[in-house]
């Protein structure tokens, strides 16, 4: 294999792992404050198809960011509403905005199907994206490939090194605990449901305003799933997540570099490779039952209510 | 540590409750309570376990709202609307069942109590000082999970001691601790009491009341039965307020020697893979069927070690079998089930979640181990036989719960613990082993268990108590060791020993070769 050809698998191995890696993350800090919100894909539609609107009417790619995340938060509210603060069951919840995210959707959006944009695209630093093998991976991304880059490093030091992550931390462990030491439960769960959402509607518009610039319905082809996967087989830890999610990436364009060398395997069982390639490593990686348990969030799932 | 400098001669009382009322469904928590502690106050809150004690201490820690009533805090009247404003007020509160975070460490559990500009990295000479100045070795790094009982308990304590506070409410804080240590806790309690705290200490242990606090309230079914100074209160006297009739709450067991050794522990080691967790070594120990051996120790020396092995939790592996026997018979490579097919009965240290799963019903509960008296018929259960078995455990001990419906954690500590206790003596073992039997349980409930345990003694069962509380092991116990640092002493007959010898050794201040004799 010639060295422009791994170049370019890193790349796009980096850009169809964003996506993925952009609502992983949001799903991970959620999930950290002990509440699963299976409403990903959703979201994600939403922010998907709103961000693709307003980027198209008004011409601002990066207003259409804006309201992708505004978005989604609007989406995680009503899960929080429903989820959090009255009590109902999560799964439940979150399987419901999935299912009303790709209907509406596809109602707001479809007479925008198919309409061509001008999306984000690539800034080459000079110099640095000239490394051979990483620079192009690094450093000639679009910009949201660059932000997402940022939101990593936020999301680690947030949940490694900062107060904000002991105390998510600490309520999805115990929220009885936690609310005995005065910490606020609902609201640190009620934030870190609004930071999934926003963080969905981005990945959604990152795949309408950059990644294939266009709307199309169910254009996130089940990646708010695997997000919710990865979170599990990644233990809840932030490297994994972002490890997962590039692999997942590299694992969705093997069968480009495939035909690329001449490899020819039937399409159905490359389409299926990334999930079972990520969800195997994964598994792997997990295997280590007394440190997952050290990392997984104990009250996951569990609806919690003041003064018992 | 902040002390009140008015210039009045007579300053407001730190914290005064008037009339606090609380209704449960079903229940009267609290009724018409009437509180008052002075600046620099130590004052015990005793009573028998659903007294209403731990219902008062949450309606000051704001955890519940009183349904009636007045709190003036310091002269002025204040609502306490939640745990967060009762921090801010300077109320400080250790509890009993721990409100720690295992996964994060002691230093990041510490920082998450003393507010935003508190960075545990920063904390940790603070925690070493404070924590050594105390008397209560910390080690801030260690994550929690792999803590023992009695080193949470101090995690909570130092976090307490690191904050502001004005009132500090300990429940129980003696209750994994050498009575060495206790007495170290004293001497803080009564520093922090002369720089102006007040403290408010609810502990069963009717001594260490006496010795500790000026002053005592006694709350009987959620009414405040009486006041009174302890030291000039015999036990009797403390206990007839708590209890209302001090009929068989005098303990004093005649001691037994016991027949043919049944339950037979020969060099036992095991190397705990937990890094943080305590190694047994070469530990020898004999339990004689119609006898009660006690073993004595601090919390976190390899107790929970012990009896996961004879409890079939770890097992060994086959060739290593002998080191455990049950009348003569290798099982150390069994399973709890099988051993329990040997006659053992097991009850562990923890209550809920181990003892009894917390959201069933006490009939499900008392299947879960009862299922070898008959209740079971061709793999299905069968309702009527289980409930007249948890009726049964519920009448013949005494166990204060509407019915057998009843889920398991809406009984108090102390009954459940009967019921637990109960629901292995009834089938009737030859090998009872008891971890912690009366932890957190009132003299009531606790007298009742003891009288259990003999009645079981006399009918001739092999019996291993574990336990922290010495006084107990020397009045229910015929012979007795002490495990210090997964090394276990020799055992000696309980007469002829005396409690400061044992806590020595529970110290580890015993000879080596003396102990693998």
């Amino acid at each position: 294999m010639d060295i422009d050809l791994l170049t370019n698998v890193f790349y796009a191995m980096v850009r169809t792992g964003t996506p993925l890696l952009l609502v992983a993350l949001g799903e991970m800090v959620c999930e950290k404050s002990g509440v699963l919100n299976l409403g990903q894909e959703g979201m994600m539609l939403f922010g998907a198809v709103i961000g693709f609107m307003v980027a198209f009417s008004t011409g601002h790619l990066w207003l259409g960011v804006l309201l992708a995340m505004l978005a989604g938060i609007l989406l995680s509210l009503l899960f929080a509403l429903v989820a959090v603060h009255l009590n109902a069951n999560q799964v439940a919840c979150g399987l419901a905005l999935t299912i009303f995210g790709v209907g509406l959707s596809s109602f707001v959006g479809a007479s925008w199907v198919g309409k061509p944009l001008e999306g984000f695209s690539p800034i080459a630093i000079p110099l640095l994206s000239q490394i051979p093998g990483i620079g192009k991976m690094l450093f000639a991304q679009d910009a949201l490939v660059y932000l997402s880059f940022v939101l990593f490093a936020l999301v680690a030091w947030i949940v490694l090194r900062s107060r904000i992550g002991l105390i998510i931390q600490a309520v999805g462990e115990n929220p009885n605990a936690a609310s005995a030491m005065g910490l606020s439960v609902l609201r640190v769960r009620t934030l870190a449901v609004m930071f999934g959402g926003a963080m969905a509607g981005l990945a959604g518009g990152y795949l309408s305003l950059a990644y294939t610039p266009m709307w199309a319905e169910n254009m996130t082809a089940g990646r708010g799933w695997i997000a919710l996967a990865l979170v599990v087989f990644a233990s809840w830890r932030v490297f994994r997540v972002l490890l997962g999610a590039y692999l997942f990436g590299l694992a969705s364009i093997l069968h480009l570099v495939a035909q690329g060398i001449g490899v020819t395997l039937p399409a159905n069982l490359m389409a299926m490779l990334p999930y079972v390639a990520t969800i195997v490593v994964l598994v792997l990686l997990s295997r280590d039952t007394i440190r997952t348990r050290l990392y997984a969030p104990v009250s996951l799932g569990q609806p919690w209510k003041a003064g018992h | 540590m902040s002390i009140d400098t008015q210039p009045t001669s007579c300053p407001p009382p730190r914290v005064q409750l008037s009339g606090i009322t609380k209704r449960y469904p079903g229940t009267l928590a609290n009724d018409r309570i009437e509180l008052t502690l002075e600046p620099g106050e130590i004052r015990a809150l005793l009573g028998e376990n659903g007294a209403g004690k731990s219902t008062l201490m949450k309606i000051i820690y704001g955890v519940t709202a009183p349904d009636e009533g007045e709190i003036r805090w310091n002269g002025r009247p204040v609502v306490i609307r939640d745990p967060a404003q009762a921090r801010r007020l300077g109320i400080g509160m250790v509890f009993q069942h721990f409100s720690l975070f295992e996964t994060l460490t002691v230093a990041e559990n510490i920082a998450l109590a003393l507010g935003p500009e508190a960075h545990p990295r920063r904390l940790v000479s603070r925690i070493r000082e404070v924590s050594q100045r105390y008397g209560m070795p910390l080690e801030p790094d260690r994550l929690v999970h792999s803590l023992s009982i009695g080193e949470r308990q101090r995690v909570e304590i130092v976090r307490c001691l690191m904050q502001d506070i004005q009132l500090l409410i300990l429940d129980e804080p003696t209750s994994v601790l050498t009575p060495q240590e206790a007495e170290d806790l004293f001497v803080t309690l009564r520093q922090l009491a002369a720089d102006g705290c007040s403290i408010l200490f609810i502990s069963h242990k009717l001594g260490e009341v006496r010795a500790l606090c000026s002053t005592a309230t006694v709350l009987r079914a959620g009414c405040v039965a009486g006041h009174c100074i302890p030291a000039q209160c015999s036990d009797l006297e403390l206990a007839r307020l708590m209890v209302g009739d001090a009929e068989g709450l005098e303990g004093s067991y005649p001691k037994a020697h016991g027949g043919a050794v049944f339950l037979n522990v020969s060099q036992l080691s095991w190397r705990n893979p937990d890094p943080f967790g305590t190694s047994l070594v070469d530990l020898s120990l004999e339990v004689r069927a119609g006898e009660i051996m006690g073993i004595a120790g601090v919390a976190g020396n390899g107790q929970d070690e012990l009896l996961a092995l004879l409890a079939g939790e770890i097992r060994l592996p086959p060739q290593e079998s002998a080191r455990i026997c049950i009348a003569s018979e290798p099982v150390a490579h069994l399973s709890p089930e099988a051993r329990r097919r040997c006659g053992q009965a097991f009850v562990p240290a923890e209550r809920l979640g181990h003892g009894a799963v917390p959201d069933m019903s006490l009939a499900d509960n008392a299947l879960l181990t009862g299922f070898q008296q008959g209740l079971l018929q061709h793999g299905l259960i069968k309702h009527d036989k289980v409930m007249a078995f948890a009726n049964d455990i519920i009448r013949r001990f005494s166990v204060k719960t509407p019915d057998a419906q009843a889920i398991a954690s809406s009984l108090s500590g102390g009954n459940l613990q009967k019921f637990i206790l109960g629901r292995e003596i009834l089938q009737q073992p030859k090998l009872l082993i008891a971890a912690h039997p009366t932890w957190g349980v009132d003299v009531g409930a606790a007298a009742a268990i003891h009288r259990a345990l003999i009645g079981l003694r006399e009918a001739g069962a092999a019996i291993l108590v574990i336990s922290e509380d010495l006084d107990e092991l020397f009045q229910i116990c015929d012979r007795i060791a002490a495990l210090s640092n997964g090394r276990l002493t020799t055992p000696v007959e309980v007469a002829h020993t005396h409690p400061i010898e044992v806590g020595r050794w529970m110290a580890g201040q015993f000879d080596i070769s003396h102990s693998a004799a």
